[in-house]
């Protein structure tokens, strides 16, 4: 594949007037106006490429790294650079100099293929090994040192290694206990290591004698400042195989030059081992994160719809892949071979085109499937069920009308809401008003069915008391377009609150109502969305009937899998009727007490649905943040009826599949319907060797309904190097998809598994995957260092961060429900989400410039980032918190609450409060879910939660701090060095 | 002395009785060899404008198995103030109110002219009547129209206090709500689920709420109409139902090319019955089913709905190749008997061309005592007309329609009541008075009729049991006691008691006497029941081999050739509506329906009644046939063509115009009271609908008799059946050779 060609950008300006499918605004000429628009200049994105791939000169080689010297000993600084590499001596025990130990980094011969690493790590250490922290850690009456060296280099922006070398005393007795029960590390906190540390003064060698800086190990909200130092604002071309991608949290422009945007396939590595052996041997998962309809920021070009008319999309006849640009052109054009199964097909006639003198088609510029990595076809009728074009999609909302949810005023919440919200249904580009139906159910022990039909003068109700054999009772007038039949549905909204005003009933059904929209579904063919309000564990006598089998004793023993395994029979079938029909559910539920989420969520977790939870309702506190949530969910980005497939070069086949889906056969990915938000991740095998030279290819191609009913194809490709070099592979791991996959495994697991062994495999594979780096890839070192590969030296964090979440961490304080609902929704998220799930942000506000345009930069999750004085945003994605000091001030209080009341945050006219709700406003628009917002004030009885979402401090229920984990982590990796 | 003639006429008129003999074979062996039974025709409501219902209760005869009504027959001692009951001979003492009575001041039910009275009785709360609309929503939109302009207008024609509820069914059943503001509720059932009364009840909610309530506070006690949100009195409901029934729309549900409309009537009836059931056991209700089809679907399911398969027809129940016809009548059968049980009657009014199942389906009428209509659409007079008089009302303003009738009959201990055969179930009563001899619906001396109207009429079988050698004294009489209770269509509880009584013969010394005492149009009526009975149990053939032996009388002729007995040329649809309204209707109707009516209008003369024969159609004549069922106006072929040439236009011509108008006149009268509404035909020499008379004429002339040919008397028959000449012949050669 040529590269040169995606230095300028494709001419679309030239497509003839056929290719109706180019927009104006795409086709402005060559990619300068796209960056102008960005404000930044261009960045020269052809250096990159040979960058990465080598150190640029021979100065590096055989440099003899200085001796470090333990003495130097300047704060910590992060100031942009990726070389840092920290060593740990502890010079109590050892007694040696540590300049000892960087000579061994520079010892020769290490075997041919190590040895770009090698040369890089020598030239890091030689010429920047300028900084070096030494630290000293007390715990408890095993103390040790830790010294952290840091190397820099910002002249070459290219890294290899994160090294933390520990030497570990000679008394070491650093086991397993001590992530079972960090209460041992508890010494590691700043309160009685005072103390500790008098003890041995005279003992520490050179170094000033400190606890272990946490500012030494690597940082998250480093990594990602970086990153976007570095990334920010830029554009990024897909014109490269293995190209890894920014962050997730930096923002950038994409620019699709032949590659899917990142946006759409993240991967675990853009370099693929080139055999099973090495893929075994380093256990990095290999991986890709596919969200297909993700949304694209609006100066990135929606995708093309390429239309071949009645023939359909050009497809292998062999493996059925799709037109892409690396489908190769040969004999003149007559022919093409598929570079996915190597099948030479025939050009169909009216796609003929001439090759140019590089064997590229003429039409090269003028066809996105050509020449983008991601694009649409229009799908024919054989892509349709029976044959025919699929109806609009529908959204019928299923309000749950017992007396719960009519005395909390929810009922009538929704109802107020709806005429508003289905003024804004999701419609295509365009459109004058939205192709979507609506239906309108309510029920409790029975299901009332509305007619809605625009020629009523008032809404009819059909009761459904049949709850055994469900049914739709009318099919003309259930599903209207809302624009037609607005006054009836007005009115009907305006009677539901009344109408069930007086009702004493506090039973309701369940897996009725889901059938009775599937039903509704097949009567009217088509696919949709139910919104199902329900408050209630279903216990009225009909199918699905739910039991209380919440037990806390199960938990921490090996029979805890059976609280997250949904109940068998009812539901199960019904999951398959809802993908078969292309019916997604939306779970909104309210429960005041135990709800057996784990059986209740099962259909919305297999049909690309979602499940909202809020406990304990109240209309006050929580009304607005369950309407955020509603409208998010009416007007998301939305396709129905899909199915996926994801296609390899040969050598390497998808496996195993993790999201929201349902698999009916190893190979197609079933979705009642995927959103913007959805995420599978989808794991690789090798089936065969892979080549350097021709790389992996990805495609996957998703077949969906379109809001406006159209069925489309949508493909994104991808191409990955290959290498024999284990090396490659590391440095092109991404840790945000690493950590997505090993949380959907992980979360996975624990359905079949004790939680206790899910634990231990994520530690021994972290452990092993870090080893193996540290074995085949790093210079020799001594084995108290702990080196990690530079793109997955957060990673730790993270893993940590993952084995102190709910479902993970077996502990009797928290909810089975909550448990279950954040095992289930971790399953269908993208490497953003995860991540952010994983690694929160904490925002300082108390000394933002309020006069800047951009938020203040996130501070690490820990409690000592916490000033008492300070005031805090903490985000997850899921909950949002504003944590006061106690001694902030009464001034910022004053100016942010206006009141002395602290619940609400409330309008106030003055720079600070506006930057304030404009930061949340911010964030609140950038998430899947709304959050609601808690104000804690520091050591109130609420700071709790907020605490529980500082991932690098001690888990509350059970779980290591973020530095007893490294250091457990690298006692395992010696482990399994020796 | 008045003639017999005068005397069952009289009898009829006071008693609503006409009896096959008017005097009394005295034993068992000779009654047998009489062939035709001892029975009677008994019209229970029989209108009598001229007699005013008592306000006061029956005295009854204190006996524990007899509980005889006081009557004219018994003795009545003044002084000591007691009575002997004719049946029991039991000596009973008068109430104390009836202190008073003496030889001069008699009460009303013991004068002779009285010996049918009607007492108004204070028995349970009154209770409304209550209408359940059941309405098939399959119907071509014109018929949705009409019907639904029909249902709108019956609601006019209610009393205010009347309860209706609707049910509408198609593909699904709904059951409305009619009391609710804003919105319109129904409640849904699946067409193809069978219910049980109890989940019926439970889905509609029509269940007591558990015992103990989830607040734990008794519930507030409420009477059964407040609570029952799908009937309500039609003053409160009115105009919602009115805009209910306006909005009525089609079955929504598609259906495709090749497929019948899926159509659940056997759920929806069944449904409504469970909802009756549930809210008003044993008041007076009248389900009223409109069906513009056949049941497709779900228990009940008369046809499948692939057009290409057709409904069962006669040659199919034969070769025993109807699927679904056992499965549906055993369904039908048990909705009409649990119907009955509850007193609720079902009507079911059917207009559709091609069969609907009514041979499935009127069970459920012949049960419950309710009407079956047949038409071929709701958009017809036939229809509008018909369904309009079901609603009639009699002198007093009240609806001809009674309900929860209940007949019993108390015989003198020489007779034992073997059966009656009408619009009744037995009510499993055995006593003295029952014969083990069944004839019709037999084993009781009770029947219940759910529904009955003054023309009601049922035939009943008795049996002479007294032995030969028990001969019974000189002047002896025999009495027969029938008592109907039933519910007034003013809601009142009513007894009305007719006590008749005849004379005993014996056969041997009074055979002239007991000859002339027979009643040959009853006795023609009474048989011809049995006929369609059997006919409705066994095989059509066997059916009329019986008939042969039982009887040599002229009207057979005419019966053997009835729709009644002759299923060839008759769906099994109109089959059962023929024997449907045969076996309810009074004598006189009975008698044009096993023999038409023909008259002749023309010049010759005023306008006669002619023989039902093929030699009465004659060009210059005018005929006008009453089969009960059709009405048919027949121009002979002369009168035909005056009438294409015009020439009732012309002044000079009045006579002729006339003359047209008279056979129509006439025709109108028999419309106007004619329930249901016979269908009218007017048609000519030559015209399509003449078929209509010359299948019913006898045919003396075919095309097979070629002497006829171009004689002017009258018309050929193209038929194979045989002549009334050939068929007497017949029956001479068998009355006289021995192995007959």
């Amino acid at each position: 594949m040529s590269q040169q060609g995606y230095v300028a950008a494709p001419p679309y300006s030239q497509a003839p007037p056929g290719m109706g499918g180019y927009q104006v605004g795409y086709a402005a000429g060559p990619a300068q106006p796209l960056y102008g628009h960005l404000g930044g200049a261009p960045h020269p994105f052809s250096a990159p490429a040979a960058g990465v791939m080598k150190p640029p000169g021979s100065t590096a080689a055989g440099m003899v790294p200085p001796p470090v010297s333990s003495q130097y000993n300047p704060n910590y600084q992060q100031n942009g650079s990726h070389q840092q590499s920290l060593f740990c001596t502890n010079t109590v025990s050892h007694g040696q100099p540590p300049h000892a130990l960087p000579s061994s980094v520079a010892s020769p011969g290490p075997p041919p293929t190590q040895q770009l690493t090698n040369q890089m790590s020598a030239m890091n250490l030689g010429n920047y090994g300028k900084h070096a922290n030494n630290l000293a850690c007390v715990c408890n009456k095993t103390f040790f040192l830790i010294f952290f060296t840091e190397l820099q280099n910002k002249m070459l922006s290219l890294f290899t290694s994160f090294v933390v070398t520990m030497l570990i005393s000679v008394m070491n007795i650093f086991n397993s206990s001590c992530l079972a029960l960090p209460g041992q590390f508890g010494g590691m906190m700043p309160g009685p290591q005072a103390g500790m540390q008098g003890g041995f003064p005279g003992a520490m060698a050179g170094p000033p004698q400190k606890k272990l800086d946490p500012d030494a190990i690597p940082s998250t909200t480093q990594v990602i400042e970086d990153d976007k130092a570095k990334n920010g604002g830029q554009v990024y071309c897909t014109n490269i195989r293995g190209q890894v991608p920014p962050l997730v949290t930096t923002d950038f422009t994409v620019q699709d030059q032949g590659n899917a945007s990142p946006r759409f396939i993240r991967c675990t590595t853009y370099t693929l081992p080139c055999t099973a052996e090495l893929a075994k041997q380093c256990q990095v998962p290999l991986a890709a994160v596919v969200k297909p309809l993700a949304n694209l920021p609006k100066n990135e070009a929606p995708l093309y719809a390429v239309n071949h008319g009645e023939t359909g999309p050009i497809r292998c006849n062999r493996c059925k892949a799709y037109m892409c640009p690396y489908m190769q052109f040969i004999d003149g054009g007559r022919r093409y071979q598929c570079t996915f199964c190597n099948c030479v097909n025939e050009v169909p006639v009216f796609y003929f085109q001439h090759l140019d003198h590089m064997g590229r088609r003429v039409d090269f510029y003028e066809r996105p499937e050509l020449s983008l990595g991601s694009y649409e076809f229009v799908a024919t009728l054989d892509y349709c069920k029976n044959n025919k074009p699929p109806n609009p999609p529908a959204f019928i909302f299923m309000i749950d009308v017992s007396y719960n949810n009519i005395k909390s005023g929810l009922v009538k919440l929704i109802c107020d809401e709806l005429k508003t919200l289905l003024e804004k249904l999701p419609r295509e580009e365009g459109a004058d008003c939205s192709a979507v139906k609506v239906g309108f159910v309510t029920y409790d022990k029975v299901l009332h069915f509305y007619n809605v039909k625009s020629a009523l003068a008032q809404p009819q109700m059909m009761v459904v008391s049949d709850t055994t054999e469900m049914f739709v009772p009318l099919l003309d007038g259930f599903l209207v377009s809302y624009q037609d039949s607005k006054p009836v549905i007005c009115n009907l909204l305006d009677q539901i609150p009344t109408m069930f005003a007086d009702t004493a009933e506090s039973e309701t059904v369940f897996a009725p109502v889901i059938q009775a929209g599937v039903e509704a579904f097949k009567a009217a063919e088509c696919s949709g969305k139910l919104f199902i309000f329900q408050s209630l564990m279903p216990t009225a006598e009909a199918p699905g009937k739910l039991k209380n089998r919440d037990d806390k004793k199960l938990v921490n023993t090996d029979k805890e899998k059976t609280l997250f395994q949904p109940q068998k029979g009812v539901y199960e079938q019904l999951c398959k009727d809802c993908v078969v029909q292309g019916c997604c559910v939306d779970l909104f539920l309210f429960p005041n007490q135990y709800l057996d989420l784990a059986t209740m969520a099962d259909v919305p977790s297999h049909t690309g649905g979602s499940v909202y939870k809020y406990n304990n309702f109240q209309m006050e506190t929580d009304g607005e943040h369950f309407l955020a949530d509603l409208r998010k969910s009416v007007q998301k980005h939305i396709g129905f009826d899909a199915i996926m497939r994801v296609r390899t070069s040969t050598g390497f086949r998808a496996t195993d599949f993790f999201g929201a889906i349902h698999m009916n056969n190893t190979t197609d990915v079933e979705m009642a319907a995927v959103d913007c938000d959805k995420a599978v991740t989808v794991e690789f095998k090798h089936d065969d060797a892979l080549s350097e030279e021709s790389g992996a290819l990805i495609q996957c191609a998703l077949l969906y309904t379109n809001i406006s009913g159209q069925r489309r194809l949508r493909v994104h490709n991808l191409s990955l190097n290959c290498s024999s070099q284990l090396s490659e592979l590391y440095k092109s791991c991404e840790t945000d998809s690493l950590i997505n996959f090993f949380a959907k495994s992980a979360y996975r697991a624990i359905l079949n598994q004790p939680l206790k062994n899910v634990r231990e495999i994520l530690v021994n594979q972290t452990a092993h995957m870090l080893a193996c780096y540290r074995k085949n890839c790093a210079s020799p070192s001594a084995a108290s260092q702990l080196i990690l590969p530079d793109a997955m030296k957060v990673f730790p964090v993270y893993m940590n961060s993952l084995m102190k979440t709910a479902p993970l961490v077996g502990s009797t304080e928290l909810s089975t429900d909550d448990r279950a609902h954040q095992r289930l929704a971790v399953m269908a998220m993208g490497v953003e989400d995860t991540q952010l799930l994983l690694y929160p942000r904490l925002i300082p506000l108390h000394n933002m410039d309020v006069d800047s345009e951009v938020a203040p930069a996130p501070v690490r999750c820990s409690e000592e980032r916490l000033t008492d004085s300070g005031l805090f945003l903490l985000e997850n994605g899921h909950s949002m918190f504003l944590w006061i000091g106690q001694a902030a001030s009464p001034d910022l209080i004053q100016g942010i609450f206006n009141l002395p009341s602290l619940s609400t945050l409330p309008d106030v006219d003055n720079p600070l409060s506006k930057k304030v709700r404009a930061i949340i406003r911010d964030l609140q628009n950038k998430r899947p879910n709304s959050m609601k917002l808690q104000i804690v004030r520091q050591k109130d009885k609420p700071e709790m939660l907020f605490r529980q979402l500082l991932v690098e401090d001690k888990g509350l229920h059970g779980g290591a701090s973020y530095v007893d984990f490294l250091c457990y982590v690298h006692r395992e990796i010696r482990q399994l060095l020796t | 002395m008045t003639t017999y003639q005068e005397f069952i006429q009289q009898n009829e008129d006071r008693d609503g009785v006409r009896f096959s003999w008017n005097l009394w074979p005295s034993s068992r062996l000779e009654a047998t060899r009489l062939v035709v039974p001892v029975s009677c025709l008994f019209t229970p409501l029989k209108e009598r404008p001229d007699l005013p219902p008592v306000q006061y209760e029956p005295v009854l005869c204190s006996r524990a198995n007899c509980k005889a009504v006081l009557n004219p027959l018994c003795q009545v001692d003044f002084r000591a103030k007691v009575w002997a009951c004719n049946f029991c001979f039991q000596r009973n003492p008068f109430p104390p109110s009836y202190a008073g009575i003496s030889e001069v001041n008699q009460p009303a039910e013991l004068m002779p002219q009285f010996s049918t009275i009607e007492y108004i009785v204070q028995r349970g709360p009154q209770t409304p009547l209550i209408f359940l609309y059941v309405v098939d929503t399959c119907l071509e939109e014109e018929d949705l129209q009409a019907l639904k302009g029909s249902l709108q207008m019956s609601l006019s024609l209610l009393p205010p206090n009347a309860l209706v509820g609707l049910i509408t069914f198609g593909r699904m059943v709904q059951v409305h709500e009619l009391s609710c503001e804003g919105i319109a509720k129904s409640y849904v059932f699946r067409g193809t689920k069978d219910l049980t009364s109890k989940q019926i009840q439970e889905m509609l909610g029509l269940m007591k709420p558990a015992a103990t309530g989830p607040q734990g506070r008794p519930v507030a006690p409420q009477d059964a109409a407040a609570s029952c949100r799908f009937l309500q009195p039609i003053h409160r409901v009115d105009m919602n139902l009115t805009d209910l029934l306006g909005e009525l729309q089609r079955d929504p549900w598609p259906v495709p090319q090749g497929k019948r409309p899926l159509r659940s009537t056997g759920v929806a009836l069944s449904v409504a019955v469970g909802l009756l059931e549930g809210t008003f056991p044993n008041t007076g209700a009248r389900v009223m089913l409109f069906v513009g089809g056949p049941p497709t679907q779900g228990p009940g399911m008369v046809v499948g709905d692939e057009l290409k398969i057709p409904i069962r027809s006669w040659h199919d129940i034969q070769k025993d190749n109807a699927r679904h016809l056992k499965k549906a009548t055993k369904f039908y059968e048990a909705l009409g008997n649990r119907s009955a049980a509850n007193g609720h009657s079902i009507d079911i009014y059917a207009c559709a061309l091609d069969q609907t199942g009514l041979l499935e389906m009127k069970c459920l009428s012949n049960l419950t005592g309710g009407h079956i209509v047949m038409g071929d659409s709701f958009n017809t007079s036939l229809f509008t007309q018909t369904f309009q008089g079901v609603f009639s009302k009699d002198h007093n303003g009240d609806f001809r329609m009674a309900f929860g009738g209940v007949l019993e009959i108390k015989t003198s201990r020489e007779l034992k009541v073997c059966g009656a055969i009408g619009p009744c179930v037995s009510l499993n009563s055995k006593g003295p008075y029952v014969s083990e001899n069944e004839m019709g619906i037999g084993g009781t001396n009770q029947w219940k009729m759910c529904s009955l109207t003054p023309s009601s009429t049922l035939g009943i079988y008795l049996e002479v049991v007294n032995q030969h050698n028990a001969p019974i004294p000189q002047g002896g009489r025999g009495a027969i006691q029938f008592v109907t209770q039933y519910q007034h269509s003013n809601t009142q509880k009513r007894i009305r008691v007719t006590t008749i009584t005849r004379n005993w013969a014996d056969a041997q010394s009074q055979i002239q006497h007991i000859e002339s005492s027979f009643d040959q149009e009853a006795a023609a009526v009474l048989m011809a029941r049995l006929g369609v009975f059997r006919a409705e149990s066994e095989e059509g053939p066997d059916v009329l081999r019986w008939l042969d032996r039982q009887l040599i009388r002229l009207f057979m002729f005419h019966l053997r050739r009835s729709p009644f007995l002759q299923v060839f040329n008759n769906s099994p649809d109109e089959s059962s509506y023929y024997r449907h309204h045969f076996t309810r209707q009074d004598l006189t109707q009975s008698l044009i329906m096993i023999q038409p009516i023909l008259y002749s209008y023309s010049f010759h003369g005023p306008p006669e009644p002619v023989l039902l024969d093929s030699s009465s159609i004659l060009p210059d004549r005018i005929l006008l046939m009453d089969t009960f069922f059709q009405l048919v106006i027949y121009n002979g072929e002369t009168i035909a063509q005056w009438q294409k040439a015009g020439y009732q236009e012309m002044p000079e011509y009045q006579n002729f115009k006339q003359l047209l108008k008279a056979p129509q006149d006439d025709a109108n009268d028999i419309l106007e009271t004619r329930f249901p509404m016979p269908r009218y035909i007017n048609t000519e020499h030559g015209g399509s609908q003449a078929r209509f008379l010359l299948s019913k004429v006898n045919p003396s002339q075919t095309h097979n008799n070629l002497y006829a040919w171009g004689q002017e008397s009258g018309a050929p028959i193209l038929t194979d059946d045989v002549s009334l000449q050939v068929f007497m012949d017949h029956l001479k050669k068998l009355a006289v050779s021995s192995s007959a």
